[in-house]
This record gives structure tokens, sequence and C-alpha cells, in this order.
């Protein structure tokens, strides 16, 4: 048995929205991949809740393009629906690269990419890349829909921008974002599956010729939540790309990164990890070329 | 806190009271006694407990009954035949030796079962990752990943 005081299976957003103003014990649960283990370790705050499931919400479901070509992400699709996504594996692919490093089978069937967010894990695989995409984060409540970036949706460990009687219920990437953008994701961690990343890395790049035009590189677990490293964009962006480029890239991305020891890691390992990983996933988004 | 869910279990039509609290896991053992699904971890990283719902492999342990209403769920007891001989799959993993404790066996029969509905001619790689979310103690892996490629050249020469 789960250490759950009750249930509720929300079929709308709006009584979702009206259960979490009147009961302050409501907690929501999508896929449970995380809510459900974290209840069943009796962790701090997951213990006697009142859960809110949101899995049957039509609204919540769903990828899609806009009018404007900005591609919409339901929060409650699974990483392996956003993996086999056809408009997500064309236009977007390091995305699937990075929900398609979650765990295992099972995990990827019913854990969900708004829940990956929602938790603030800094460790989220498909956080770095949805930060390197300049996601907007579309959250609902009763005093209608607003839009957070995502980077202003994370606060701290595990703390985000969602007050009581809200819902985060899309990710918005705008077509700027991703549009002639080339993009890679890599996970570095001790097994290739059911495991957390001891360091992730995605990167976003648009180049003409050999100038690199736009550059977005982003981290998870290189801090407290995942961080983009703007000086090492900033730098990077204009130069024509070389090997010394690359490595001054690298090097740059340290001072943007706050690492940490862990049982995972140690921080002299993470920054090693930090160095390398954006040139290999620079690299393997252009399709080559270089001594990453 | 009881409630009433109605789902299809292994081909069957159920309507069965659970407890908010239990796991699809808890129903299926304790209410159902369908004790083929087992429980390893409990949260989610063995896979002991995989069961398909509509045809997708989850972890039973971290997923609540109720959820289980409307669904269409098959079990380990319901890949074997109606007269109890065993599934391809299941008859390879016992030639290649493939089972030795069996604990984990219903759920790797499970995921297997899956992943050649989705793909029939999985690389050794693909195979590796569509049993990524099951553990296994004894085997050391080679001779279930020898019992999966053999059930998908099987399958190959008996479509030729
Ligand atoms: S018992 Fe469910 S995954 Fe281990
Ligand atoms: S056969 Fe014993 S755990 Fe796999």
């Amino acid at each position: 048995m789960y250490q759950i005081n009750g249930y509720l299976e929300a079929s709308t957003i709006s009584e979702a929205i009206d259960y979490l103003n009147k009961n302050d014990n409501a907690q929501i649960i999508a896929g449970g991949t995380d809510v459900l283990i974290k209840t069943r370790e009796r962790k701090g705050g997951y213990v006697d809740r009142d859960l809110v499931g949101i899995m049957r919400i039509p609204e919540l479901k769903g990828i899609k393009i806009d009018a404007e070509g900005n591609i919409v992400i339901g929060a409650t699709s699974s990483f392996t629906e956003v993996e086999e996504n056809e408009i997500i594996k064309s236009n977007i692919p390091s995305l699937c690269t990075a929900v398609g490093s979650v765990g295992g089978p099972q995990i990827r069937n019913m854990g969900t990419i708004g829940g990956n967010v929602a938790n603030g894990a800094t460790s989220a695989d498909s956080a770095s890349t949805l930060f390197a995409l300049d996601t907007i984060v579309r959250i609902a409540s009763k005093e209608g829909i607003r839009e957070v970036p995502i980077e202003e949706f994370y606060l701290g460990p595990g703390k985000v921008a969602l007050n009581k009687g809200e819902i985060l219920t899309s990710f918005v990437i705008l077509k700027k974002n991703y549009k002639g953008f080339k993009g890679d994701y890599i996970k570095y961690s001790h097994r290739k599956a059911m495991d957390i990343a001891t360091l992730g890395c995605s990167v976003m790049i648009k180049i003409n010729g050999q100038i690199i035009e736009e550059l977005k590189i982003a981290y998870g677990v290189a801090g407290p939540t995942p961080v983009r490293a703007k000086g090492a964009e900033e730098y990077g962006v204009g130069k024509e790309i070389s090997q010394e480029v690359l490595n001054e890239i690298g090097e740059m991305c340290l001072k943007d990164t706050s690492a940490r020891d862990s049982w995972r890691a140690s921080k002299a390992f993470r920054e090693q990890l930090i160095r390398e990983l954006p040139k290999r996933a620079i690299n393997n988004a252009i399709g080559g070329g270089f001594n990453a | 806190m009881l409630k009433k869910i109605n789902c299809i279990i292994n081909g069957e039509p159920k309507e069965i009271e659970v407890d908010v609290r239990e796991s699809l896991l808890d129903m299926l053992r304790n209410r159902l006694h369908l004790t083929g699904t087992k429980q390893g971890c409990g949260v989610g990283e063995c896979g002991a407990c995989a069961v398909l719902i509509d045809g997708n492999t989850i972890d039973s342990c971290i997923y609540m009954a109720v959820w289980a209403d409307g669904k269409n769920i098959t079990t380990i007891e319901g890949i074997s035949k109606p007269d109890g001989s065993l599934s391809d799959i299941q008859q390879n993993y016992v030639d290649k030796g493939a089972v030795q404790c069996g604990f984990c066996t219903p759920g790797f029969v499970i995921s297997t079962t899956a992943l050649l509905n989705k793909n029939d001619d999985p690389s050794r790689d693909e195979i590796r990752r569509g049993l990524s979310g099951n553990l296994c103690r004894c085997t050391g892996y080679q001779k279930i990943l020898d019992a999966v490629e053999t059930t998908v050249e099987q399958r190959r020469n008996s479509k030729k």
C-alpha cells in the first residue's frame, strides 16, 4: 500500500485546480514514477497526501505545431510519446535523445515530461534540452494562463515557480529557437540505462558555413538547477568553428556552472565533463570533423 | 477508501473493488491471485512486476490500482496459451537456459513480448535497450538475449 490519504482522478484542468485550491494537502501526481517512489520511501512531504491524478485530462496530452510554427508539448506526454513523436523526431531530434535516455522502457512509458520538469531536479534528462531550446512553460490557475521562461521556472533544488492552485500544462518551443538548429544531448552516467545522469549536456547550434550563428549550451547536474552557459555561448557566436574555439567554449562553460561533489562523482570529474561534453555534443550536432 | 474499477485482465472483463492506496501489483497478486507477477524492488528499478497495459510495458509496483480503470491488462498468465502451454518466447527462455531462479522471468517475458510486438527485427543492441528496465541476478543476461534472438529468427523463418 502507498502511504497516501486519498486519491482524486481529475478529468479537467479546472477540476484539478479547484481541488488544489481547496485542499492544502493535495499533491499532483502524473505518471507516478517519481511521486509513488517517494511515497513508498516515505520521503518528507510525500506521505499521507491527497493525490490528484491528471493523466486523464485530455488538454494536457498531445504534441502539436501551432499556427505560428511553435511546438507545443502537453505536460503529461510520456517520455516514450515524446521520443516517438514525428514532430519532435523531425524538428528536435536532440529532445528524442534526451527523453530516450531516461530510465528504462517501463519508466519511459509512464513518466511524463511535465513531471520531469515540475519536480525540480537538476538531473532531469529532458530539462537541459528544454533550457537549450529557451522553452516557455505554460501554467494554468483559476486566474488563467501564464507563461514563464524555463530558466525562471527553476528556483532551486526541487523548487519551481508553481504556486498553490497552479498546474504546469505544456511546454512551448518557439519556431525561432528550433528552426535551422542542430542539436545533441549527451548523458554521462555509469550505466547505459536505469541511471541518473552524473552530468548532462545539451547543445543547440546554428551554423552558416563554418561560422557559429547561434549557440545554446545547457547542463544538468552542473549546479543546483539546470543551467545555461551564457558566457560560452556569447564567446562562440560569430566565431569560425575550430578546435581552438571548441576548446575555449569548453573552458568558458566552467565559469557559468557550479559542479559539486556527490557520491556519483567528484567535483573535479564533473568539471572535466563540463569541459568535454559540449565539444562532443557540438561535434555530434554538426556531423563530426573535430577531435572532441 | 474503496473504489470500483472496470478493466480487462488477460482478455476477461473484470469489475474489482480496490483500495486507492493499492498498487496494481497488490491488486493482481492479492485480489486476483495472479501471482506470476513478482515484486522485487517495489520502486520501479527491477522490472519483476512488469505487465502490459494497452500493449505497453509498465512496472505495476509504481502504478496505482485505480489507474487500471478502463485499461486492457496482460499479465504473464495471459502470455501462455489458454491450454497452459508456453508462448514461443517462454519456450525459448527455457530452451536457451535463460531461466535460473526464475524470479525475473515473468517480467523479462513481458518486456520481450512488448519489444517484439513493436519491432520484429531488433538488433542485439535494440534488444538490450528493450530489456534494460529488467534486472536478473542469476543469468548474466547473455542467455536471455540468446532466447530473444532465437525467437526473432524462428518467427522470421516461419513467415517465409
Ligand atoms: S518490483 Fe516493480 S520494478 Fe521492481
Ligand atoms: S533467473 Fe534469477 S533473477 Fe533472473
